[in-house]
This record gives C-alpha cells, structure tokens and sequence, in this order.
C-alpha cells in the first residue's frame, strides 16, 4: 500500500474520504450533470454516463454557469452529490457553491496537475482546512 | 481577513443574523482566494432561477425573508437575472402548476428583502450601466463579462449566495478583478476575418473562451476593423464565458482599458495566436442538423434587444411559421414592454411565434419543457445557448438570425 501527499491551497468544507472519479475535462454543474440521475449527462463531456454520487471528483477547471453555486446546495440537500470536488484551478462560482453547501472544495496543488497526480479508483482524503489531499493506493 | 468597524459589527450578529452570516460566507470565499479585505459594492444582481435554487435554495431565501424588516432589507440596489417562469405562458410551455409555485415563493422572498425584480441579463443595456471603476457584485456570467470589458466596472463571477451576501452586507471579498494585477491580458489573439453576424461575435468569443480555458486567464483581441456595437459585444462576452469561464476581456482601440496594447500587456511577453476563418468555419460545424426536421427555434441568452426584436420583426412580417416548428423570441421585461408598444411583438407572433418576458430559456426547466413539448433539434442563433443546451437533453444546430427564421418557415434546417 502507497500513501501520497498532496498539498494544495487551503479550501473549504469538511474533511472527507472517498473513491476519486478523475477526468483532465472540465466541469459546471448546470451544463453537464442530470442532477436528478445522479450521472454526468452532456454527451461531449469525457465522464457522459458515469455517477458522481459520493465521489472524489477531479476535474482541470470551472466553466462558466452562475447557477451551480446553488446547484452544489441543493445537490447535497438531497443526497445525490459529490463529497468532494478538486480541480488544478476553480473559478469563484464554485467555491462559492462549496462555501455554502458547506462541501470540500480545494485547488491550486504544489506538484503539478491534479488530474494526473490522483487517479480514477484512488482511495482519497481531502482535509481543505489546512489544504492537503492524501491518496491511498493499493 | 482585516474588518472594519462595520464589517466587525456584522460578524458578531449585531445588524442581524443575514448580515452576519453575510460575513461569515464571504470570509470563507475571502480566504479561498487570499483575499486581505473587503471592497465597497455598489450594485448587486443575482442570479437565482428555480431550477437551480431547488426547494433547499428557495427554503433558504425564505429563511433570510422570514427574519424583522431592518434585518432582511439590502443595503444596495439589488436586482435580479431571468426567472425560470413567463407567468402569462407557462401552460402553453408545458411548465408545471409546481414550476409556478416555486417561482412564486422565491419572487416572494426576495421581495421581502427588498430586491428589485428586474429579472434580466441585459441590465448593463436596459436598467443602470454600470460607470468605469465601479466595483460591483454581479451574478449571470455574461453580464460580468460585459460590465468589466465593455464598461470597465470591476466584478467577479457571483453566484446567487455570494451576490446576496454582497446585497445584505454591501461588500465582496477583495480578490481577483477587484485588484488591478488579474486585469492585464495573458493571452493574445489575433483575428484574420471580420464577424458580419451576432452569431459570428458569438462563434468568436466561443473559439477565445474554448482556447484560453480559465477564469484567471484574460484574452486580449486584435486584427479586427468592424466597429462592435454593444450586441455584438454581448453576444462575444457571453459565448467566451460560457465555454472558458473568461470574465474580462480587452479589445485594442475599443474596450475602455484597452487603448493601445501596451496599456494593458507587454506585446513582448505574450505570443499571437491566429484565430482564421477555418477556425471559424469550424466551429459552426460542429453544430450539425442541415436538412434535418427542426422543432423549435429559440433567441435567448442573452435575452434579447430592442434591435435584436426589431430585427426579428422584420424577417417575420406577413410570413408564417411551419405549423410543426415553435419559435421562442426571449426578452426583458423592460424590452418588452417597449416592443409591445412599438407593434414589435405583434409583429412576430403574427407568425406564430412566442414572446416571453424575464425568463431565459436554459434555466427555465428546458429539460422537461424538450420532453413536454417533444423538442429535440433546436435552432439558434446564441453560441451561448447552443453551448449549454446539449447537457438538457436537445440537439443544437447554430447559424444567424436569418437562417434561424428562415428554417422556423420552412421546419427544416436551410
């Protein structure tokens, strides 16, 4: 068993752990998920078809959609959301989202892109108060 | 992040539990992105359609609207982005009695904060421009971009919470295009074609935004000779947003902070990158559809101008609509209000065309609206609407104005 630490800017939300689901593609709530199914659902986008239902998430960066600083809120009020979402850079809008859904949200990670350094299946805790990602891999 | 007095006050909850929680939000974005204080805001404007907002979101604005009058009042002006709901059409749309009903308790709600329901994206044409150096709280990505580029205001992306943060408080966290050093260019493109329709600003705006990628990049755009009026502008800024997250762009000799390029760059530091016509012509392709049945053609996103209606009046007057193809024409309240008075709008239902007032189309539950009215092809001139409307369910063809109305006529694509 390998562990990894990863140190990234401080973010917000809780600590959690989970199974991280990875693509170097982008994300907006609004353009790319049925929120209700649960699934990625823009047929462009490289995760069509795949749940992000408790997941790690590792996406590049934030395209434009105001509306998912609500989304990420009222994907969590109803249980059928992400634990946590990382990405090498966001855009305001998100952590926004994050800071009021009170969701973990981190980015802007000292060794290099994030979407190569974790990969899809990897065992992962995200601790944002004090911005460091640890991997677990088997 | 330092407070002052005031800011301290709210913190602790001495003008209320919004404004304190108001803070507390925003201190939590603040420190995100290294923010050292906060910054005066002079507007707000919020984006908070149903859709998005859910029964959670709407419970919490009634949360903040349930609390005493001098608590829940903003402290600055405060309008709001499209609604998900045109009351005197939602049947016709096969909107839900339910859609309705949650559009209503969250007008309610903000109402009781004293928010102006404006329900618009093209405020920056229709309700107070902004002036040059005014630091604001905007929410709707393309009003942003417009507002810094155009106008030379300064507001980052505010999603719905952090705009009502800024409403109740009358501040934002001090980072990103609030401070001078993210407002130079990191990118320049040179364009070797000149955009004849809206749609082509919007294909170019779409190509800058895909290649630049980031919020924290900045586009500079050079090379063209046609002057932009403020449609063309709003249709460009609206497509680079929405496929690169971009919130500020400069346009040598036209945007305010652009006057030449070294204003705003070290020419020096920053490589050419050549936007051809074969990017152009590229880009459009990858919207299909030609000679395929077409099932609604829709104009939004932004919503519509004045001149944008009369425009469309003029290509519908004494022609008909193919009586399997629906054509939406969406606009302000305000924009409305003067093309029903001017014959505009009759002049495009004549056809048999819609006219919806302060709702956009993609936050409007297009999803179930596409499989209540069995819309699948859609037509449209926006390279915004296009972008998104691929993750609700539909099928995007993108082309100008003219060639939208004329496959409306003929119920295929021309």
């Amino acid at each position: 068993m390998q562990i990894i630490e990863l140190k990234c800017h401080v973010g917000v939300g809780p600590v959690v752990s989970g199974e991280a689901l990875v693509t170097d593609d982008n994300f907006s709530a609004r353009y790319d998920l049925d929120r209700i199914a649960g699934i990625f659902s823009r047929p462009q986008h490289k995760l069509a078809g795949q749940s992000y239902v408790d997941r790690i998430m590792v996406f590049n960066t934030a395209k434009g959609g105001v509306a998912s600083a609500w989304m990420l809120h009222e994907m969590k009020s109803r249980g059928i959301a992400p634990k946590a979402i990382l990405f090498n850079n966001v855009n305001p809008i998100l952590a926004q989202g994050a800071a009021l859904a009170d969701m973990a949200m981190c980015d802007r990670f000292e060794d290099g892109d994030v979407t190569c350094l974790i990969h899809n299946g990897d065992q992962v805790t995200v601790n944002p108060e004090i911005g460091l990602v640890t991997i677990t891999r088997t | 992040m330092k407070l002052n007095e005031e800011e301290q006050a709210m913190q602790n909850g001495e003008m209320g539990e919004p404004r304190r929680w108001a803070i507390e939000h925003m201190m939590r974005v603040g420190r995100f992105f290294d923010a050292e204080d906060f910054v005066e805001v002079t507007q707000a404007h919020i984006m908070a359609d149903t859709e998005s907002l859910g029964e959670s979101g709407i419970e919490f604005l009634e949360g903040i609207a349930a609390k005493p009058h001098s608590e829940r009042q903003v402290r600055i002006p405060m309008i709001t982005d499209p609604r998900g709901i045109d009351f005197c059409h939602y049947r016709r749309l096969k909107q839900t009695d339910l859609m309705a009903s949650l559009e209503q308790r969250a007008i309610d709600a903000f109402e009781a904060m004293g928010i102006l329901m404006t329900n618009t994206c093209i405020n920056y044409q229709t309700i107070m421009p902004p002036v040059r150096g005014e630091h604001l709280a905007f929410g709707d990505t393309g009003v942003v971009i417009y507002c810094n580029s155009v106008l030379g205001a300064y507001s980052n992306f505010e999603g719905g919470p952090s705009s009502l943060a800024a409403g109740l408080s009358g501040r934002t966290p001090r980072y990103g295009l609030h401070l001078e050093q993210n407002r130079r260019a990191t990118r320049r493109f040179r364009v070797d074609w000149e955009p004849v329709h809206l749609s082509d600003w919007g294909a170019l705006g779409g190509i800058i935004g895909a290649r630049s990628g980031s919020y924290w990049e900045v586009p500079l755009i050079e090379g063209i000779s046609t002057q932009p009026g403020s449609d063309e502008m709003k249709h460009m800024g609206a497509a680079m947003a929405s496929f690169g997250s971009i919130p500020l762009f400069h346009m040598v000799g036209v945007t305010p902070e652009a006057p030449t390029l070294e204003a705003v760059c070290d020419p020096q530091q920053i490589a050419v990158e050549i936007i051809s016509e074969a990017d152009r012509d590229a880009f459009f392709a990858r919207f299909g559809g030609k000679g395929e049945k077409v099932d609604v053609v829709v104009f939004s996103a932004p919503q519509l101008s004045l001149l944008e209606m009369q425009s469309l009046a003029e290509l519908l007057d004494d022609r008909k609509l193919h009586p399997d193809t629906s054509l939406l024409a969406v606009t302000s309240p305000v924009v409305a209000a003067d093309a029903r008075r001017m014959g505009l709008v009759e002049r495009i239902e004549g056809s048999g065309a819609l006219v919806l007032e302060g709702m956009c189309f993609y936050q409007s539950y297009a999803r179930e609206m596409g499989e209540a009215n069995g819309w699948k092809r859609l037509m449209t001139n926006s390279v915004k609407l296009a972008n998104i409307i691929g993750g609700y369910g539909y099928e995007p063809t993108l082309s100008n104005m003219e060639n939208c109305v004329a496959s409306a006529i003929a119920g295929e694509i021309v």
